[in-house]
């Protein structure tokens, strides 16, 4: 009985500060989301009338572009590196090495992924920001999740089902290709989505490689404005209407994100069954 | 994954580099048989679903494998007999498994395996320089202890697996899943359900499915390894009296831990001991009056 008060009681103080963030987000969020809110583009004129500052449509672009080209690079290439690490680099000392780095990465601060593209993409080349530098700033920060995500699912796929499938004859490539992966998806989904949603939360990375900008942009050579970045900005503003705004991007981000989630749950479900 | 590449076939290799001393002149694997039937008529009442045709015989001469150092199966000479049923009896640990899963080099799967000496199907050696292990494996069929279809598959998806894996699927896959789930007496309980997930099955349902699988891509000899300790003793006598049935197409090898098994359905009965062959013959001969008196404590229950 006593055991389980206390773990009742640890339960419910854990429960208060995420019920107390829904609550604000949404209380705070909802206020400020409008039609205009969601279809114009910030003014930057912050110092005037709260209907003049305009609303976050390059920011919810921004994020989608920017996380969407971080996705088509990390998610490949996580999973490729994560069925290289189960199906043939097994125990080897490369594939020890490999992982190594791997919980090394996830591990570093999202920051020093910014940095480093800033250092490489934009010192290193003289060049300036924009949102496709941002994306490999996220991919790199993608990546290690992806590959961990992945392994630790691919583990669980039986031995068994990758020896009856040798056994009528395929190659090791169809094997992975046939029954592996298939077998794998529903919960590798799960693992992508983590790292899509973590991605897409984070500022720092894309401070100094994307950086913040007003107008909507479809190229991704350019400064490319996003969500997180919209919020940091939004939030430091002495205009109460400014700092509105970045609860209604923050609810937006929210929602954005459990859309995402319920999506690829419906997708990988119905893929299941068939 | 399209893109697929030629798949090498055993029939280019040489033959007189690859043939054993007393092989026939002509040795050579038929992963397709173009004389075997495309679509069962539709069988009379009592008559077998199996097709009799000319199965490969086995050789296993000086067989040894290795885990890591570790010597499991040490030296053995053994020979099995073109459409008949070997079953191979023996303690836990004795070998049986890892000597079966040398035949279709299986056994080298496993990180840090390997196998020496040669194993002649029809005379070839599947362990010869120039031999396609995907060859091999296609020729030696491999049903498992534990049913195990394909998961994200339907019952068809998991028939035809092994012609689509193996990049054989040409034209019409109907007529050959069809035979394969005849072949395998499962035909009439799934007709109806062919779109269903095979993980829906039972598991003696599943078994058969797993071997109606490894007979679709028409294989000259097929491994069992305890294919009926996960099963019931009903689905377990369906499983037997399949495997009398499949004798007439292919050369069965069977482990198993069940002694009256192996004297229902084995032709010949091989007892294993520490990785070494300690007696064949006959099946009524090993457990009548069997020469070794390890044989005989075996057999009458004294050890194992």
């Amino acid at each position: 009985m006593i055991a389980r008060g206390t773990i009742l009681t640890a339960t419910v103080i854990a429960l208060v500060p995420l019920m107390l963030i829904v609550y604000y987000l949404l209380r705070k969020g909802l206020g400020s989301w409008s039609t205009n809110f969601f279809t114009t583009d910030p003014t930057g004129n912050t110092f005037f009338k709260s209907s003049s500052i305009g609303g976050i449509k390059s920011a919810i672009l921004g994020t989608i572009e920017i996380v969407a080209l971080a996705s088509a690079i990390s998610i490949p290439a996580g999973i490729a590196i994560a069925v290289w690490l189960v199906e043939y680099g097994k125990r080897s000392w490369f594939a020890s090495t490999v992982r190594f780095f791997v919980d090394v990465l996830t591990g570093v601060p999202s920051i020093l992924f910014g940095l480093f593209i800033y250092i490489v993409l934009i010192v290193g080349t003289g060049s300036t920001y924009a949102g496709y530098k941002g994306s490999f700033a996220l991919a790199l920060l993608m990546l290690p999740v992806v590959i961990r995500s992945a392994e630790v699912i691919l583990l669980l796929i039986p031995g068994a089902l990758r020896e009856s499938a040798l056994a009528l004859g395929a190659p090791r490539w169809r094997v992975i290709f046939s029954i592996v992966l298939p077998t794998a998806l529903p919960g590798m989904v799960t693992g992508v989505l983590l790292a899509i949603a973590r991605a897409a939360g984070e500022t720092a990375p894309l401070l100094f490689t994307a950086a913040a900008t007003l107008k909507t942009n479809f190229n991704l050579g350019q400064f490319m404005n996003s969500l997180p970045v919209q919020i940091y900005t939004d939030v430091t503003s002495p205009t109460t209407a400014v700092v509105d705004r970045a609860w209604g991007a923050a609810l937006t981000l929210v929602v954005m994100i459990l859309l995402l989630n319920l999506i690829a749950r419906l997708v990988s479900r119905r893929s299941r069954l068939a | 994954m399209s893109a697929d590449g030629p798949i090498p076939e055993t029939a280019d290799v040489e033959p007189e580099e690859l043939v054993g001393k007393d092989a026939p002149t002509q040795p050579r694997f038929r992963p397709t048989r173009t004389d075997a039937p495309l679509a069962a008529a539709p069988a009379p009442p009592g008559a077998s679903a199996v097709e009799a045709r000319p199965g490969m015989s086995v050789k296993l001469e000086k067989l040894r494998a290795f885990y890591g150092d570790a010597e499991q199966v040490k030296g053995i000479d053994l020979d099995f007999h073109a459409n008949e049923v070997t079953a191979i009896i023996g303690p836990s640990g004795c070998g049986k498994s890892t000597m079966v899963r040398c035949i279709n080099r299986m056994h080298e799967e496993i990180p840090g395996a390997h196998a020496e000496g040669s194993v002649l199907l029809d005379g070839l050696d599947v362990y010869g320089s120039s031999v396609d292990v995907v060859a091999v494996r296609r020729a030696i069929g491999m049903v498992f202890q534990k049913p195990n279809p394909f998961p994200t598959m339907s019952i068809f998806d998991n028939v035809a697996a092994g012609l689509r894996l193996s990049s054989r699927a040409r034209g019409d896959l109907r007529p050959k899943v069809e035979t394969a789930l005849r072949s395998a007496g499962l035909w009439d309980e799934v007709a109806d359900r062919l779109s269903e997930p095979g993980a829906g099955l039972s598991g003696g349902q599943q078994q058969r499915l797993c071997i109606a699988r490894s007979l679709a891509v028409e294989p000259e000899v097929i491994l069992m390894d305890e294919p009926c300790s996960a099963l019931d003793p009903i689905a377990t006598l369906k499983i037997e009296e399949l495997i009398d049935q499949l004798k007439r197409r292919v050369t069965i090898v069977i482990v198993t831990h069940n002694m009256q098994q192996a004297a229902r359905v084995a032709d010949r009965t091989a007892f294993m001991l520490g990785g070494e062959l300690v007696e064949v013959g006959a099946t009524q001969e090993i457990f009548t009056k069997p020469s070794d008196p390890r044989t005989e404590e075996y057999v009458t229950g004294k050890f194992g």
